[in-house]
């Protein structure tokens, strides 16, 4: 096998991206094609379907279910508000009379002859989305949504906390290895997208929350401040939910982990720019990861390497992933063919990874992840 | 389905799991059907493939690789099927449980009854439930609405009543599922696929309810007596749909479905795929058929773990199947430390760690899925996680496997003591003939040793059962090739897949003055025979080879039993395995030394008696 697949994270200078707002429904596109936008922009709008409230008439009017019909004042389909009578008893010689009246303002949506059960649904909630990149609609998915495009920085965390929002990316520490700590956040914070370290903690990150930072990118954060922040310990890695007030992008992952020097390098030189950052992550069913989106204003070119997604050959950058290693960069020195026992037994494919400091180690093929571009 | 086998020779089955996609080659030489070659490789739904067959690829490319043959075709677009065994294999096929698999919601009338027969149906089928409607279940209508809105199951299946029975309930569930007008996950464009199997009175009504909103499709009730379930008719259904509708919207699947098939007298046809966990059932209930045993599997997997039953009730035997959703060791690692505790992970590791280390560690083994422990410290962490996720699949599975609720039992004057509820647990470790584990974290054990005693910890097994792994995780792969050709799957299965550990003989009871838990004589074949004490708290392992056998008579303490009934002596033939005959003397129940220092004492002594790690794993101490 000349190259072997391992997923990898991408780091990109400068790539087209390209991004898909869709509606959760079908609704109303608000741009054309080849129009450009900003991140706030509404591209397109829907009514998610109210909740729905049953309300079982047949019971309120102590009645067989196939008798309340005639006695309904309202129809499949009417708008009906909050306590407005829906149907009456006839009651004895008009007296007596037993009323059902709506709990909800809505739509009386269906009644059932079998069950005396009504649909009653409650009014339809208004759903927009914005473009999230600085960018040019380049497609229209009728009804759905729209494709947003934008040449830009693209970095892909490994995990986040918290959904989509933007800001002025702003440096606070010196290097990948430095702790973003409470000490470097200040009023000059509020509304931007923060680059720190290696490092942050859960009081650091309060106190971002309280200077109304928008999000944090990082190398690493312990897990134990985790659980603190979600207040829950988090079972399966879907995020992007939480209501946080701040979005969290880890780089490399949990524990004090020093950035990628080349992602650090490369955030830093866009400061001052504005940063689309999403948190959402979820490793499971669907895959998705966090990441950072510099849209690059009048850049029309991409400047990345052509290598095939996944393919890893001599030379190529890689990261360790798994203890011993964890954490460390080096290149490929030589991609063996035959399985090598490791210090756990386990008999597996494996690689040699030269590091920068000359040290030239075996790991298995799969704790080792391509940096791309 | 079946086709003459003599028209097959040579076959390629992957296995698209949530982590890793793995092929295999199987030929017929010298008139039997054997694994050839095995492949693997990372599973790409996720970024930046995004395509499950970019894995398919890779994995049957190692093989080219290995086997210095080319399968694929050319361009590389999908696996080379020839018509007429000129190059490439006779026929592809594929099983699935990427992408998170099949995510069902379930609805049944009265929750332990039809909602529960339901659900069988649904994991027999190979799904997750996510959640079980009843009219019953505690929720207002509209918070009932409100979770199947917010769950976007893949599909549902609406059961309920009995044939005859209530109608009015039913239509009130159809009724939820109308005004909840699920959307799902995959595709904005199509419509929910909703099977309904249950009071066949209510069929016309429940068309009339749902038939324009959702794909319905109308089946034989699941429950047509409170006796007897018939959950085939649904099963097949949902195996369909899934094809049809699920798998369609899956990234890289609609590919994949067109490389899956064969030639019939020169015609191309389709091999479906099939969840992971239906394919591996379907291999399970024909083990057991076979033999005419008691059978129960286990499939760790990365996000899921499955545990398979064939267990006897009455005349019947009883096929179950859970999946533990969020019990697996690589992205449901993390749930495996929630659900179990620190404290229930931490007991099976013979040194100490520091608490906010170990958390982070597994995070991160939870974010990068794929990485496999290069250190011993580290694999045996892992392992010690595996026996808990497997402990807790186990205790879901004894919730599920059970006799039918809701039963009329017939009982006379002898029962009046003994009160026994309808609805009892099927598994019993006493009776359990084989115990099959399965799963890379069981299969790729450096040593088959662990693999034992992983799950004799985790399942704790009484009396006599013979342990056995998959060997090199194969079982989807063998369960779809049993639909076509049941004969190579049963060949491949017995001569390459399963690997017999050993029998293991633990006495169970309880008995506080017993230091010695049985005696026991193993007579050989060539007339030499071995007394062995089985002492209290010890394990022991006497080797005995892969298909050797041994005359036993065990004579267990009093009121201990090996299988024969309390005090009672057993007489039988034990069978050896790779690692041999394992005596258990830890006692059932089983419990670990509360004292720290005496429990990592005892850990060393078993693990040594096994002979499961290198023996510089007693010098081992937390920390890197």
């Amino acid at each position: 096998m000349a190259f072997a697949y391992t997923p990898g994270l991408r780091v990109a200078d400068c790539t087209l991206v390209r991004k898909e707002r869709r509606l959760p429904l079908a609704g109303e596109t608000l741009v054309n094609a080849g129009d450009s936008v900003t991140a706030d922009t509404i591209v397109a709008k829907t009514h998610l379907p109210g909740n729905v409230k049953m309300l079982n008439i047949a019971n309120v009017m102590g009645l067989p279910p196939g008798d309340i019909p005639e006695l309904l004042f309202v129809k499949e389909g009417d708008s009906i508000e909050e306590n407005q009578t829906l149907g009456q008893t006839k009651g004895f010689f008009g007296l007596f009379k037993n009323t059902v009246k709506s709990p909800i303002e809505g739509t009386f949506e269906s009644y059932n002859k079998i069950t005396g059960q009504a649909v009653l649904r409650e009014p339809p909630v208004p759903v927009a989305i914005d473009a999230y990149l600085l960018g040019t609609v380049t497609e229209i998915l009728e009804n759905e949504g729209v494709i947003v495009e934008a040449y830009a920085t693209f970095v892909q965390g490994i995990f986040g906390v918290g959904g989509e929002t933007r800001g002025e990316l702003k440096v606070l520490t010196d290097g990948p290895e430095d702790e973003l700590t409470e000490d470097l956040i200040d009023e000059s914070c509020r509304g931007k997208v923060l680059l720190g370290g290696s490092f942050v903690s859960y009081t650091t990150l309060n106190k971002a929350i309280r200077t109304g930072v928008k999000a944090i990118i990082v190398g690493g954060f312990d897990d134990k401040d985790l659980k603190e922040f979600l207040g829950y310990e988090l079972g399966v890695a879907i995020t992007g939910h939480e209501k946080k007030g701040i979005t969290l992008v880890l780089t490399e992952g949990f524990g004090r982990m020093t950035m990628a020097s080349e992602t650090f390098q490369l955030l830093k030189s866009r400061e001052g720019l504005l940063a689309s950052v999403n948190g959402a992550t979820q490793i499971r069913a669907g895959v998705m990861r966090p990441e950072v989106v510099i849209p690059l204003e009048g850049t029309e070119t991409e400047k990345s390497s052509d290598k095939s997604a996944g393919a890893m050959d001599i030379g190529s950058p890689v990261r360790c992933i798994r203890a011993p290693y964890f954490g460390k960069l080096g290149t490929v020195e030589a991609l063996p063919a035959e399985l090598q026992v490791l210090d756990s037994e386990a008999k597996v494919r494996v690689l040699d990874v030269k590091f920068d400091n000359g040290e030239i180690v075996t790991v298995p093929r799969a704790n080792v992840e391509l940096i791309e571009e | 389905m079946a086709v003459a086998s003599k028209e097959i020779t040579r076959i390629m089955a992957t296995d698209c799991g949530s982590t890793t996609t793995k092929a295999i080659l199987i030929e017929k030489k010298d008139g039997e059907f054997r694994l050839i070659r095995r492949g693997e490789a990372p599973t790409t739904v996720e970024a930046p493939a995004e395509d499950v067959t970019k894995g398919v690829l890779n994995a049957v490319g190692e093989i080219e690789d290995l086997e210095g043959r080319k399968f694929l075709k050319a361009d590389e677009d999908g696996v080379q099927v020839s018509p007429d065994s000129t190059d490439g294999v006779d026929i592809y096929m594929s099983t699935s449980s990427a992408g998170g698999g099949l995510q069902m919601t379930v609805a049944g009338v009265v929750k332990s009854m039809t909602g529960e027969s339901a659900q069988r149906a649904a994991l027999g089928a190979g799904a997750i439930v996510m959640d079980i409607v009843a009219s019953n279940d505690g929720r207002l209508p509209h918070e009932k609405v409100a979770d199947i809105r917010r769950l976007r199951p893949d599909m549902i299946l609406l059961s309920g009543g009995i044939d005859g029975g209530t109608i009015d309930h039913v239509i009130e569930l159809a009724e939820v599922i109308k005004a909840a007008d699920p959307k799902p996950r995959f595709g904005v464009g199509y419509k929910l696929p909703v099977i309904y199997a249950g009071n066949k009175n209510a069929r016309e009504l429940v068309k009339e309810e749902l038939g324009e909103q959702v794909e319905l499709k109308v089946v034989d009730n699941l429950r047509p007596v409170l006796e007897r379930e018939n959950l085939g008719p649904a099963r097949d259904t949902i195996h369909e749909l899934f094809m049809e509708h699920v798998m369609a919207q899956a990234p890289g699947y609609p590919r994949l479905m067109k490389w899956a098939g064969h030639y019939v007298d020169g015609e191309w046809k389709q091999v479906p795929i099939m969840p992971t966990p239906g394919a591996v059932g379907k291999l399970i209930e024909a083990v057991a058929e076979k033999e005419n045993i008691e059978v129960m599997g286990v499939d760790i997997g990365g996000a899921t773990t499955d545990v398979f039953s064939v267990f006897s009730s009455g005349e019947e035997t009883v096929f179950n199947r859970t999946v533990s959703a969020n019990l697996g060791m690589s992205y449901s690692v993390s749930n495996v430390f929630v659900s179990a505790g620190y404290d229930n992970v931490m007991r099976w590791v013979p040194f100490h760690m520091d608490e906010a280390d170990l958390r982070n560690r597994i995070r991160n083994k939870m974010i990068r899925p794929t990485t496999i422990p290069q250190l011993l410290k580290e694999l045996i962490v892992e392992q010690a996680i595996a026996r808990e996720a497997l402990r807790l699949a186990l205790v879901q599975h004894k919730d599920l496997a059970t006799g039918l609720k809701g039963v009329a039992q017939e009982r006379t004057i002898g029962d009046a003591f003994e009160q026994t509820q309808t609805g009892a647990t099927l598994v019993n470790m006493m009776t359990l003939d084989l115990l099959i584990g399965s799963g890379g974290v069981l299969s790729h054990a450096p040593r088959r040793s662990q693999a034992a005693l992983m799950v004799i910890d985790a399942f704790l097994p009484e009396g006599i059962t013979m342990l056995a792994v998959d060997s090199i995780f194969m079982m989807p792969q063998l369960g779809v090739l049993s639909e076509v050709l049941p004969e190579a799957a049963t060949e491949v299965f017995d001569k390459d897949c399963l690997i017999r550990l050993g029998t293991c003989i633990a006495p169970a009871g309880v008995n506080k003055k017993a230091t010695v838990l049985a005696e026991v004589t193993l007579t050989k074949q060539d007339g030499s025979s071995i007394d062995i004490e089985m002492e209290l708290g010890k394990m022991h392992v006497e080797p005995l080879g892969v298909g050797e056998k041994v005359n036993a008579v065990i004579k267990p303490a009093k009121n201990l039993d090996v299988g024969n009934g309390p005090s009672n002596e057993w007489i039988g033939e034990l069978e050896g395995g790779v690692v041999g005959l394992i005596f258990d003397g830890r006692g059932r129940p089983f419990v670990l030394p509360k004292d720290d220092a005496q429990r990592i004492e005892k850990l060393q002594e078993w693990s040594k008696a096994l002979d499961i790690y290198p023996e510089r794993f007693m010098d081992l101490e937390g920390g890197e």
